[in-house]
Order: C-alpha cells, then structure tokens, then sequence
C-alpha cells in the first residue's frame, strides 16, 4: 500500500511529478482504498496510455512515410457491411436473367409509361392524431395520393372497389397505441403486397430544420443500396410509387436507402451551391421500415402466396447477414 | 339460513365475498346479482334461482330447500329456449310462486346475457384485431440495430453523393450551370444556331438557373445499380431533345418568386456572382463558330 500512493494527491491537484512517473510497480491501481486517490491514480494511468498510444501511432506514421512507396497498404477496417454474408441472389447489373423478369413482372406497365400511378393511403381503424397528420403528410409527399379513413371496412372489400376506380397502388398504415408501426404496400391490379414495420416516426413538426412545405412538384427517387434480388422488386414498389418523370424545378427528393435490411426513408429539397457542393435540407415526415412480408398477389393474409416471409429462427441468425 | 347469513355475511370470513371500498361483491358463481347481500348470498338463501349461459345456451337454475341434504342434487337446471320471450316466460312458469325479487332479477339476468350473446356473435362477424405480442429483448435487439444502420448509413452524404452522380450524368440537363459543364456542352452540342441561340438569350437574363422545363421530359434515373435497359434508351432519346431545345425565358420576378420558395437564399445569391463571369467566356467559342 505504501509503495502504491508514492505521490500523495491531496485534493487532485496534480503534483507537477507527472513526468516523473514512478510507474511501472506491481500493484494495480484498484487496489487503493481511498476513493479519491484512486480515481487521481486511475486517470493518470489513463493519460500514460494515451500518451503511449499517440506515440505508437506517431511511430507508425514515420515508419509509412519512411518506406514511401514500398509500405504497405493501409489496414481496411472491418464493417458489417465489408464482412457481409454473400448472397447468392445478389443481382449483378448485366444479369439478363433478371432484366427480363423485370420487363415482364408486373411493374413493367408502370415502367413502360403506361400507367401514371394514383394511391391510396389509408389507416387501420380508428386512427389517432399522431397516424392521421402522418397520413396527410405523406400524401403531400407522394404526389397524386389521396387520402382515405376507413371507418371499419374490411381490406379485402375494398381492393376490388379501389381497382376500379384505377388506384395504382395502396397504404395501409397500422396503428398501435396512437402512433403509426406498420405499412401494408400493395401494388393494385394484382401486384405484389408488402408488409413492413415502421419505426421511428418523425413528423414535419418534430424535425429540425426552418424550411415550408414540400410544393407540389414531383420529386425525384433515390433507392439506394438495394441489391438483391428481393431489394430489387421491392426497390421498384417504392419507385412505382412516384410518377416517372420528376420536375426538377421542385429540386425535392425522396430517398428510399436500405442498410441492413432496415430502409431509411427521407425528403429532402437540395440545392447545387456549386459543381462539387450540394446542401440539403430535410423536409417532410422520415420513417424507417423493415420488411416483414411480401406476397404475391393482392393482400390476402390467409390464402395469399408468401414470395417472402421474415422467419426469426431461421433468418436472424447470423448477424451479418442480410436480406434486402 | 339466518344462521348463515349471521355467521358468512358480516362477521366472519365467507370465500366468495369481495370488498372494496364502496361495495361487497360475492363471487360465488350462481350468485344472481354480483353483489354480496343478505336476499342475493345463495349460500344464505335456501330458495335461491339464478340465470347462466354455457356455450350460448341459457339454463335456469333452481334450489330448493327440500334438496338442501343433497348437494349433489341441489341446483336443478332447465334449459331456456332461444327465442327471448318464449324463454321469459319459461322463467315465470318455473319460478311461479317465488318471491318477486328473484323472479325480477333473473328475468334481468337473462336479458343481459342475452345480450351479450348477441354482441359477441356479431364482432365475431367482423374483423377481429389479431394481437401478436412484441418480445421484448427482439425489440430491443431491433431498436438497437436500427440506431447502427443508421449511423453506418450516413443518409446525408450518401444522398449528396447520389445527386452529384446525377448531376454529373447530365441527368438534370441544362438547368444547372456549373462552369465545366457549360463548356462541355458547348463542346458537345452539334447545333450550333440552338446553342448560339441559347446564349443570346440567356445572356439577356440575368439569373437563370431553372428554366422552365416542363416542356422537357427527363428521365427519373433511378438506382444506379438498376442500369435499366428501358432507362438507358430512354437517356439516348432525352439527350437528342435537349438539343432541340425549346427554351422560354423566364422573367427576373418570376424566378426570384420561384427562388423564394427555396429555403435557402444565401448559397443563391453566391451562385449569381459565378455566373455572370461565366458569360463572358461562353460567348467566345459562339462567336469563333459563327466567324467560322
């Protein structure tokens, strides 16, 4: 014990012996009953390793600019993203295999500029303040969408009723405890439905930024990140959701990013400040949603063809594998 | 009876009574109205009737003092029919000459249970909320995760990443004028009266970033990754129509409106500065053609 408080620290202020320092003896700096002489202790031994570290690393960088040339490469770090599980249904951009499934799925008319897309946004019953100014603000950003309540009816009444009124797609935004958790996208004449969570809701109001409203332009898509195949078809859900040609005077965008598996939905209106340099600002509601489900036809929970279902056993095993 | 009550009712402990501050309940299943009282304690009462439904059907059940020796016999039971008033009046017959309060209530009781029979029937008919319950350490595990895509994706930049992509893939045509841009396409353009013309006029405006190009239609480039064969083609044909361009000029004041919704205004007015310098150089190479 004596031999471990060799500087006695007083009240912290530091005795001007920190260079010299009487370290390395053999006892451990937990070992000091007293509180505070301990947390003095413990935080210069804190800034001897920090010391030593910079000093390694200033050794290192002498070394690479000794070599030049002949030094070895530069360490990548390890991310999640780099030690990603290869999947096999990674689409590869020259893939005809998919390009032709793609001219002849059902989102070939929207893709071929025969269909201009109108959708419908809808809740589940009873629908709390927080999901109805969700639902108005997301019709703001889609355009051509119209905003419907439910009042009750039964989802798989009113498909039939919403395809003959020509609606392209609909949104079903669940609700639970008052704020919004979950979105039904379904594709109308019998295109493909999918189920997502929604998380981390943030309205117009709650973001932080001093800009209007999104005007009525068409924005443009951004989807970013979605490779295999199954981020594809869903990647073209999203971009049917927006009619194809965005009017750049609007200078607003919508961005649709998916990192592992969760998918990032932001808008924004950008503006070029010069050829290298764009500013953005955030306006319009963001969410983040994670696939649950998708199936082929028209919602339909009990009898419908299940292109993909999250299985938690099955598919969360691995943490760094990823489906989307 | 009076024993009973004496004994269960107030002072010492009875099984099936329930207090609460205002009011005691009695538990006790052929209890006919809930409450824990002297004329409604079926243990107290040797003639007691009480009114319960198993399975949708109502029974009417009965106990009388002659079979209070036999508990396995003592509740008898009559089934009621469906039909409401037929069943009422079943009540009456069967409870002909019992005291009018046990009379009343069942009749009572069997027209809430009815009731609810009814409603229960008709929210089965329609769509039921299906409750899946969350588990807590997934959520947990998912709101986590989601904190870390978030970080790694870095949404910001990869978005001005994205749309400097865009900017570079001429995808936005003429409405930007960048510099190095302006001299490639005049470099590029093989119709020079167009171009010539195009200069002329925009010479005469002052700023003009957005021209109006709802005339035009230009392709929505998607995902990068997509590379789509129907995009691509798409992209040939909207490159020959810029060059037919059909420019309107658009007035100072209208495009300061327009620029008014823009948020922001500073980085505005830095661009105006850069783009009068820029006039000066374009016209040279109009003019080196035209002398040509």
């Amino acid at each position: 014990a004596g031999a471990g408080s060799g500087p006695v620290p007083g009240d912290g202020a530091g005795p001007p012996a920190t260079e010299r320092v009487l370290f390395p003896p053999t006892f451990s700096v937990s070992e000091i009953k007293n509180k505070q002489r301990r947390h003095f202790m413990f935080l210069r031994w804190k800034q001897q390793q920090r010391k030593e570290k910079l000093a390694l690393k200033k050794k290192r960088r002498k070394e690479r600019e000794a070599l030049g040339d002949k030094a070895p490469p530069k360490a990548v770090p390890k991310t999640i993203e780099n030690q990603r599980v290869y999947d096999e249904t990674t689409v590869d951009p020259n893939d005809e295999e998919v390009a032709f499934d793609e001219a002849t799925d059902e989102f070939a008319p929207y893709f071929n500029r025969q269909t201009v897309p109108k959708i419908l946004i809808t809740t589940s019953d009873r629908p709390r303040g927080r999901t109805v100014r969700f639902c108005e603000q997301l019709a703001t950003v889609i355009p051509n969408s119209h905003v419907y309540y439910r009042r009750g009816l039964a989802l798989k009444r009113i498909i039939p009723q919403c395809i003959a009124r020509d609606f392209t797609d609909l949104i079903v935004i669940n609700e639970d405890r008052k704020i919004p958790n979950g979105l039904v996208l379904s594709h109308l004449p019998d295109g493909p439905t999918a189920h997502f969570r929604m998380s981390s809701v943030r309205l117009r109001k709650e973001i932080k930024r001093k800009g209007k409203e999104p005007t009525e332009h068409v924005p443009e898509v951004i989807l970013n990140n979605f490779t295999t195949r199954l981020g594809h078809s869903i990647g073209r859900m999203f971009a049917a959701l927006f009619p194809h040609d965005p009017q750049f005077i609007g200078r607003q965008v919508a961005t649709f990013h998916n990192q592992r598996d969760y998918i990032f939905f932001r808008f924004h209106r950008y503006i070029f400040k010069s050829e290298k340099k764009v500013g953005i600002q955030e306006l319009g509601p963001r969410f983040t949603l994670k696939l649950r489900s998708l199936q082929k036809g028209t919602f339909d929970s009990k009898f419908g063809e299940y292109e993909w279902i999250h299985k938690r056993r099955e598919m969360d095993t691995s943490r760094r594998k990823f489906h989307l | 009876p009076q024993v009973v009550w004496s004994m269960l009712g107030n002072r010492q402990f009875c099984s099936y009574k329930m207090t609460t501050k205002t009011q005691n309940f009695c538990r006790n299943e052929y209890n006919l109205t809930g409450l824990c009282n002297r004329s409604s304690c079926p243990l107290a009462n040797s003639q007691y009737a009480t009114v319960r439904e198993e399975k949708g059907r109502c029974y009417l059940y009965m106990k009388t003092i002659e079979r209070a020796a036999f508990p396995r016999r003592l509740w008898e039971r009559v089934l009621l029919s469906k039909n409401y008033e037929k069943a009422l009046e079943e009540i009456d017959e069967n409870l002909i000459y019992w005291p009018r309060f046990i009379r009343h209530k069942c009749k009572q009781r069997f027209t809430k249970i009815t009731q609810y029979l009814i409603r229960i029937r008709k929210l089965t008919l329609k769509r039921q909320r299906k409750l899946v319950p969350l588990r807590r350490k997934i959520e947990r595990r998912e709101n986590r995760r989601e904190e870390k895509a978030l970080i790694a994706a870095q949404l910001d930049n990869a978005i001005e990443k994205e749309l400097l992509e865009r900017l570079k893939q001429d995808t936005y045509g003429d409405i930007y004028n960048f510099p190095i841009h302006a001299f490639d396409k005049a470099l590029q353009q093989q119709d020079a009266e167009s171009e010539s013309e195009s200069d002329a006029e925009r010479e005469e405006e002052d700023d003009d970033d957005d021209e109006d190009v709802d005339k035009r239609e230009f392709v929505e480039a998607e995902d990068s990754e997509l590379s789509d064969f129907e995009d691509m083609d798409k992209l040939e044909t909207s490159s020959e129509e810029e060059q037919e361009e059909e420019e309107e000029v658009e007035k100072k004041a209208s495009h300061s409106k327009s620029k008014g919704k823009t948020p922001l205004k500073g980085p505005a007015r830095r661009k105006r500065p850069h783009i009068e310098i820029e006039y000066e150089e374009e016209t040279e190479p109009s003019t080196k053609t035209k002398a040509a």
